[in-house]
């Protein structure tokens, strides 16, 4: 017998998109993750955008499942409760020369079946966003286009997952893969799991474990893409994601609001050796400072509160592998998610469940969860709301977040609940403190105590991001 | 909704003194408001001494020095809330707050003193390449965990920046066990005060390398090191410059903003050069009755001018409660014009009819200058030309205007003040 029906490894929006899917069975699911929390590699450095899908070329997997996914996150977000915005985008088109390419993508968005798209002129566009460049000549507007918390929708996802029976182990790095007679025997650092299925969703990993199985060897490069993150003074810069017309490495720098009412500037695109290489480099940020400034005009680019890389899975052919090596039936990869990743991870979970299907069959669970509730913000409530949560709970009117204004409830909230934080990023990704302004200047040392406090931990041991990452080495004159 | 004459935004140094003034000159119902656990603001993590020289002629330690203050608040039983944070001012002064005793609350206030200091600039502003790992601390992050909580947060230490937290950092680090290798100052001077880098880093032989920034962050974890390097005089980086240093904590000192946030919502105008609110010469900002004093309004070296100017600050926003329209001005806004080699001057303009007998205008100026003159003019006229040796944008400035000299220039337009060289 198996230890696990389907082992997941890699705990991003692809790996917690297919155990929340898979949640719905009767059958015995894990994700694997090797960080100390879900959402720590490509899942939470990327621009948050839910795309159109009219950059894919028609016919291709990435063109279907974006499409799909851009229409399933409106009820997910629901369902879920993680913040989704429909706020459309432009991508602009800087001379009359280049007007042709915009009109491919406007026909190969149609033929993507992307809905509402249309060709705007220069007046147009200015009305709409009078912060872009007087040099804009027209735009392909999309309005199906959305910006989402990429952190919120993969906890959410996992949340899910787990609550409906998923089991996830952290700290757990697979080292290899064998196929047995039937199903796979797992090694990591945690010991040994056994399998009837294995879902590859380990991003810019994927092509090692692929190739542990498959004889038909796949390649994944690690495409860096460096961003500039703007205070919330800035983030009614423009309304609209502000793309420039694509170029040989994707879709260029964006300039777009956040979810939370930040504004953010990037990707750079750049391939690197190295999978773990998620460094800033003065290049890149200026180039991505150049780039939106090429788009958007009086960026005010002194609002920079943070910069950061993330690392794309772009696989050679530029596909989305996902699916059954022929010589590996059984294993199901999720292999080269870049973008749009983010957008297309529901579909993915529904692709993945539906090859299972097609193996096993799967019987639905009775009791299956379907919503979830985030973590209540007391920004959203009422004044009288307000009022009444911090009677009925005193912790929701201390606030340990000045610049986002977060309260002690919240982070409680974020370390109890399931799958809950256990260091400061985890903290972070939850509930938004230390990412503001001061960037966790003045709430750390308050949040770090609540952490020890909740999780019955020595401060020593409090950590920004799982192992290795400890905040304190000691106390004062403790080597003199 | 209750009511009070003086709400006072903020419990460190600057709101301790406007609220005593306050009490002092006349006023009953003041409140004063501290989002901290204590009353003092930062003054309680600044354990070392050299507050206080100018206003007790004693060397404190910051708490020593919050404790003077904080006594008088007792002794003249001024109100207090602790754990409170203010949400909301409207422009029409009800102030929303909130802590977990008494939930979301408003209060009407007839004046307001907004004394909410500063944050520090963080590493982002400064778009330090890298990776971004645990081990990048500010130095008042760091002051704070060392000073009051007893922690170390690292044994090797590289601090960018020279500004005065960073320089008492350095000492204080070294005090606790830590090894201090290098400060690195971008600009070509340091942004501390003079005395700072005799005493945290000349003492204990830590080299400061000036016109030098960090260029690169090692380690994906827990920071391994840095890499430093010498930058022109446009502050890009000189190739081939690069050193690396091992080190496992990195404190950046490299400025202060003032925190506006609740003052932009409620629409003070601002000061783009301070990044505080733009102040007349009863530290009144655009919205009448609501005053501005201590590190919200700009920053300052020393916490004895914080305590002046806030107490300056409590006796106006007092008297407007008092007196109302009476004390309105009824003659013209002078403004002050900062020209060359002065960045900003605090108040930026005067009502002369309204000011009192003598009015200290504040200033920083944008280098170094030696052997130079702080001069004023009136409209095109030279009235003060004062000679200095040296002017450095580290130490605040100072000039004090009176009444009596004003009044000699009925058609006076504006102020104008400017560094000329000899």
């Amino acid at each position: 017998m198996f230890d696990y029906d389907v082992i997941i490894i890699g705990g991003g929006v692809s790996g917690c998109a297919c155990a929340r899917e898979l949640s719905r069975y009767k059958i015995k699911v894990c994700v694997l993750e090797k960080e100390e929390d879900v959402c720590s590699g490509t899942s939470k450095a990327n621009s948050g955008i839910v795309h159109g899908g009219y950059d894919a070329k028609p016919g291709s997997l990435i063109s279907k499942l974006n499409v799909r996914g851009n229409e399933m996150m409106e009820q997910l977000s629901k369902d879920l409760d993680f913040p989704f915005k429909r706020n459309g985008s432009l991508v602009l088109c800087l001379n009359e020369r280049d007007m042709p390419n915009l009109k491919v993508l406007y026909d190969r968005g149609i033929a993507n079946g992307v809905k509402d798209l249309q060709i705007l002129n220069k007046e147009e566009v200015l009305f709409m966003e009078p912060n872009i460049s007087h040099n804009v000549y027209g735009a392909l507007y999309s309005p199906s286009v959305g910006i989402v918390c990429p952190f919120q929708l993969n906890i959410a996802l996992a949340e899910n997952a787990y609550v409906n029976g998923v089991s996830f182990k952290f700290h757990t790095e697979v080292f290899q893969i064998k196929k047995r007679d039937e199903g796979f025997e797992l090694q990591t650092n945690t010991g040994g799991y056994t399998a009837k299925y294995v879902v590859n969703a380990a991003g810019v990993y994927a092509d090692k474990f692929h190739n542990m199985v498959s004889e038909n060897k796949i390649h994944i490069t690690a495409r860096k893409g460096e961003y500039c993150l703007l205070d919330k003074s800035a983030g009614n810069h423009v309304s609209k994601t502000i793309f420039a017309l694509p170029g040989k490495y994707g879709k260029g720098v964006l300039v777009s609001p956040t979810v939370h009412g930040n504004l953010i500037l990037g990707p750079t695109a750049i391939d690197i050796d190295e999978k773990e290489g998620t460094n800033t480099t003065k290049e890149g940020l200026d180039q991505v400072l150049s780039k939106a400034n090429m788009i958007v005009k009086n960026l005010p680019i002194n609002q920079v509160i943070t910069s950061f890389a993330g690392l794309r899975a772009h696989e050679d052919g530029h596909e989305f592998i996902i699916g059954e090596p022929e010589d590996a039936k059984g294993f199901i990869d999720c292999a080269g998610i870049e973008s749009p990743g983010l957008t297309s991870c529901p579909a993915i979970g529904e692709m993945v469940v539906s090859i299972i299907k097609e193996n096993m069959g799967l019987e639905k669970k009775r009791d299956f969860i379907a919503k979830r509730k985030g973590i209540l913000s007391p920004n959203t409530l009422s004044k009288e709301e307000r009022i009444a949560l911090i009677k009925e709970n005193p912790a929701y009117g201390d606030i340990i977040c000045r610049c986002e204004m977060v309260t002690e409830g919240e982070v409680i909230d974020a370390i109890r609940r399931p799958l809950g934080a256990k260091s400061l990023d985890g903290i972070k990704r939850r509930t938004r403190v230390g990412y503001g302004r001061c960037q966790a200047g003045f709430c750390s040392p308050r949040t770090m105590e609540i952490l020890a406090r909740e999780r019955n931990i020595s401060i020593f041991d409090i950590t920004k991001s799982g192992k290795d990452s400890k905040l304190v080495v000691g106390t004062n004159k403790d080597t003199l | 909704m209750k009511e009070y004459d003086i709400v006072i935004i903020g419990g460190g140094p600057a709101g301790l003194a406007a609220a005593v003034s306050a009490k002092k000159n006349g006023i009953e119902r003041v409140l004063l408001l501290e989002r901290d656990k204590e009353l003092g603001g930062i003054l309680n993590q600044c354990i070392h001494n050299g507050f206080g020289l100018h206003t007790f002629k004693e060397e404190l330690t910051g708490p020593e020095y919050a404790e003077k203050f904080i006594q008088q608040v007792y002794e003249e039983n001024i109100e207090y809330k602790l754990n409170t944070m203010v949400m909301n001012i409207s422009p029409k002064k009800v102030v929303t707050a909130m802590n977990h005793e008494e939930g979301l609350f408003e209060m009407q206030a007839k004046a307001v003193v907004l004394a909410m200091g500063c944050r520090e600039r963080a590493r982002g502003a400064l778009n330090i390449p890298g990776y971004r790992p645990a081990g990048i601390f500010s130095a008042g992050t760091a002051q704070r965990l060392v000073n009051m909580e007893g922690y170390l947060p690292g044994r090797e230490v590289v601090i960018l920046g020279s500004g005065d937290i960073g320089l008492i950092m350095a000492r204080r680090m070294t005090f606790e066990g830590a090894k201090v290798k290098v400060v690195a100052e971008r600009m070509p001077y340091s942004g501390g005060l003079k005395r700072n880098i005799v005493q945290c880093l000349d003492d204990y032989g830590i080299p400061l390398k000036l016109s030098h920034t960090v260029v690169d962050i090692k380690g994906k974890k827990r920071l391994e090191g840095v890499v430093l390097a010498e930058v022109d005089e446009k502050g890009n980086p000189i190739p081939l410059t690069e050193e690396f240093y091992s080190c496992d904590t990195l404190l950046l000192s490299v400025g202060l903003i003032p925190e506006n946030e609740i003052s932009n919502a409620m629409g003070v105008e601002m000061n783009p050069v301070t990044m505080g609110p733009e102040v007349n010469e009863i530290l009144e900002t655009n919205i009448e009755g609501v005053f501005a004093c201590g590190n919200v309004l700009h920053v300052h070296d020393l916490v004895d001018f914080v305590s002046q100017e806030a107490a300056t600050a409590g006796k106006n926003a007092a008297l407007y409660v008092k007196m109302g329209n009476a004390r309105k001005s009824t003659g013209e806004k002078i403004p002050l014009n900062a020209k060359e080699g002065i960045r900003y001057t605090v108040p930026g303009s005067i009502h002369v009819d309204r000011m009192d007998e003598n009015l200290m205008v504040r200033f920083r100026v944008d280098g170094i200058y030696k052997n130079c003159y702080i001069s004023a003019y009136f409209n095109n006229e030279r009235v003060i030309h004062k000679k200095r040796s040296i002017l450095a944008p580290g130490e605040m400035e100072e000039l004090k205007l009176t009444k009596e000299q004003l009044l000699h220039y009925p058609n006076l337009k504006t102020i104008t003040v400017k560094v000329e060289e000899v």
